[in-house]
């Protein structure tokens, strides 16, 4: 009896004829979506693999929400379709980013492990007395200028970046200091927005303003720092100051009534607290600046060899060695062999040299973002508070 | 130790901003007992009582103006310093509220760690121990202090940090509706701490259950409020017992039988 009533009943929850099919049934969709699109492309001689993607994953979108339609009912059918939408987003967002990885690890990949004279010599070797189409050379120099300026520009901007977080978040609450608070933030967010030309510009103009006449062509490393530190100055407040928020009043007032200052609080409590965060903005911040080009090209210019000062002479720099290189195109391959005038050392004379270096540059300069990246989450994972029982 | 001189709060007005929260507060709190502050929401007493170790500040725009006297020196004289003050007027809130960033035992010496004070290790373990013990806490900690604080239970939490407010050693206690956010057994087990530590501090403590107040204190203060927008007041503050059973304001009958407003 009780079965009878059970099966009997239908109940508000089940509308009657919508059952969920399983999941393969959109990926056979999809498949006779993609075969609709390939036949189609071919007898309009229109063939192409990704014209067939786009193709197929729209007939797919249309198959798919009408087959559900039938099979399952309007409202799973709008679940599907919303479904695909999402992750065909999903796919288009990460296209760029896959193949640029792609490229930039196949083709600088390979001219890194096959360098000659020796693999990875890319990285122990500069530039000085390459010329021509020389299959030889590296990026040993633009790696060391990149890491120098880079490092001296955190350390212009992280203080002062910091420093600024904590006046805004701690100390300006009331009175003038509300007042000024306000006014660093409009500050801080036209920064932001600086067309980093500007910032080479600024940094350009702010040394040559206090050099003679006779020097305007002065250029030196600390001039690029300067400049990379306009950018990075915001970027720094602005990610500091949201994890600052983040930290409990709960927090600092439990401190202050331990007795203990405001300054021990902010130092032992709030920045201790927030630390995994500060270390991800920070290193955001440096990724973001690192490969600036416009700058450095004012600033800095470009040099053939390793130089270790920041306060004499031009340095060069990954960016504006990728730009430079690219720029350079293919070489001119007159000979079977390049001499090199410092050295005599002979090289193989390669069309593609040039070309070949920025892709390896670039994934230098890639390798070197990922690195800090790896960095700043070990320091989120140690220092990040714990949960665990 | 001397016992010593009751808390005297005298012509006290607390503001926030332009906003005066409570008005005109004269009373005196007896030291090595309980005093419990009941009141309907919103009436001051949780403001009242950070005015006692001057957290009250702390809030932008936030001030009082009046004498508060511990230990006879006027804790709102301008040549106090406030951490000084907070050194010897310790604070429980009613959010457990231990470091995260912290060990258990790290979260018990925070007052004295943070203050770059330098301990020898005989004696930290020592205050640890002893802080802990206070605490009731003691027991079910002592093989795991240097886990996180986090790690501890809502109650165990809040009885963490009752043993790091009595680290400092202070000499009053202040605790904001602590066992709010507790269940009946971790309520019971700070009730029991509270009436062990009148032995040795002054405490103050907010409370919206009545029947917190008539178990823990010895006396008993009523805040009310004449409606939204006007200051708070003490009503009246009398031995707890009086209090519950024979107020002298009908006001005070009113809240406490509950029939109110």
């Amino acid at each position: 009896m009780s079965t009878a009533i059970d099966n009997e009943t239908p109940t508000m929850m089940r509308s009657s004829g919508e059952r969920r099919l399983p999941w393969y049934h959109l990926v056979f969709t999809g498949l006779v979506g993609a075969a609709i699109a390939a036949v189609l492309l071919l007898a309009l001689d229109a063939f192409s693999i990704a014209s067939m993607l786009i193709l197929g994953f729209i007939l797919h979108l249309v198959m798919g929400y009408l087959y559900s339609l039938v099979r399952e009912g309007r409202r799973w059918a709008m679940d599907r379709l919303m479904m695909l939408i999402v992750i065909g987003a999903f796919a288009l967002a990460m296209f760029p980013l896959v193949s640029l990885l792609w490229e930039v690890i196949s083709r600088g990949g390979a001219r890194v492990i096959a360098a000659s004279p020796t693999p990875f010599a890319f990285w122990t070797n500069d530039m000085s007395g390459i010329i021509g189409g020389a299959d030889a050379g590296g990026v040993l120099h633009a790696t060391i200028g990149t890491l120098l300026i880079t490092l001296w520009a955190s350390v212009i901007s992280i203080p002062i970046g910091l420093f600024t977080a904590i006046f805004l978040v701690e100390y300006a609450d009331q009175g003038w200091r509300r007042v000024l608070g306000k006014g660093v933030t409009f500050l801080v967010d036209v920064m932001t927005g600086i067309p980093s030309i500007v910032a080479g510009l600024f940094g350009l103009s702010l040394f040559l303003a206090f050099l003679p006449d006779g020097q305007q062509g002065v250029r030196m490393g600390i001039m690029g720092s300067v400049a990379l530190s306009l950018l990075m100055i915001p970027t720094v407040v602005r990610s500091s100051e949201e994890m600052l928020r983040l930290v409990s009043m709960d927090l600092r007032e439990a401190a202050y009534a331990l007795g203990v200052p405001k300054w021990l609080t902010i130092v032992r409590v709030v920045l201790r607290t927030a630390v995994a965060g500060l270390a991800t903005g920070i290193t955001l911040a440096i990724a973001r600046v690192i490969g600036e080009t416009a700058p450095l090209l004012l600033t800095v210019g470009m040099v053939t060899s390793i130089n270790w000062s920041m306060f004499d002479g031009r340095m060069a720099t990954l960016p504006t060695y990728i730009n430079q290189q690219y720029r350079n195109g293919s070489a001119n391959c007159m000979n079977d062999t390049v001499t090199n005038p410092v050295n005599q050392e002979v090289y193989a004379c390669s069309v593609t040299t040039n070309i070949d270096r920025a892709w390896a540059a670039a994934l230098t300069l890639i390798i070197i973002v990922m690195v800090l990246n790896i960095i700043a989450r070990l320091v989120s994972h140690y220092f990040s508070p714990k949960i665990s029982r | 130790m001397a016992a010593p001189l009751p808390i005297t709060v005298e012509d006290l007005n607390i503001y926030y901003g332009d906003f005066l929260a409570v008005e005109d507060v004269n009373v005196q709190i007896m030291p090595r007992s309980v005093t419990a502050l009941i009141g309907p929401s919103g009436c001051g007493k949780s403001t009242f009582l950070r005015t006692l170790n001057r957290m009250h500040e702390v809030i932008p725009g936030a001030y009082a103006k009046g004498r508060v006297q511990i230990d006879g020196e006027n804790i709102y004289d301008p040549r106090v310093d406030p951490v000084n003050v907070r050194r010897r007027v310790g604070m429980v809130f009613q959010k457990a509220n231990p470091f995260p960033t912290m060990s258990i035992r790290d979260n018990v010496l925070a007052g004295v760690k943070l203050n770059s004070r330098r301990l020898a290790k005989k004696d930290a373990d020592e205050l640890l121990e002893s802080s802990l013990r206070g605490a009731n806490l003691w027991e079910e900690v002592k093989d795991r202090l240097d886990k996180p604080g986090l790690g501890l239970s809502g109650g165990q939490q809040q009885r963490l940090c009752i043993a790091r407010t009595i680290a400092v050693k202070p000499e009053v206690v202040l605790m904001d509706e602590p066992c709010s956010a507790l269940d009946p057994i971790s309520t019971l087990a700070i009730e029991d701490l509270i009436h062990e530590m009148k032995q040795d501090y002054t405490i103050v403590i907010v409370t919206h259950n009545m029947q917190q107040a008539s178990r823990v204190s010895d006396r008993t203060g009523f805040f009310n409020i004449a409606g939204t927008g006007k200051p708070g007041h003490l009503i009246e503050i009398d031995d707890t017992e009086k209090m519950f059973t024979n107020p002298a304001h009908k006001q005070t009958e009113d809240y406490i039988s509950g029939r109110f407003g």
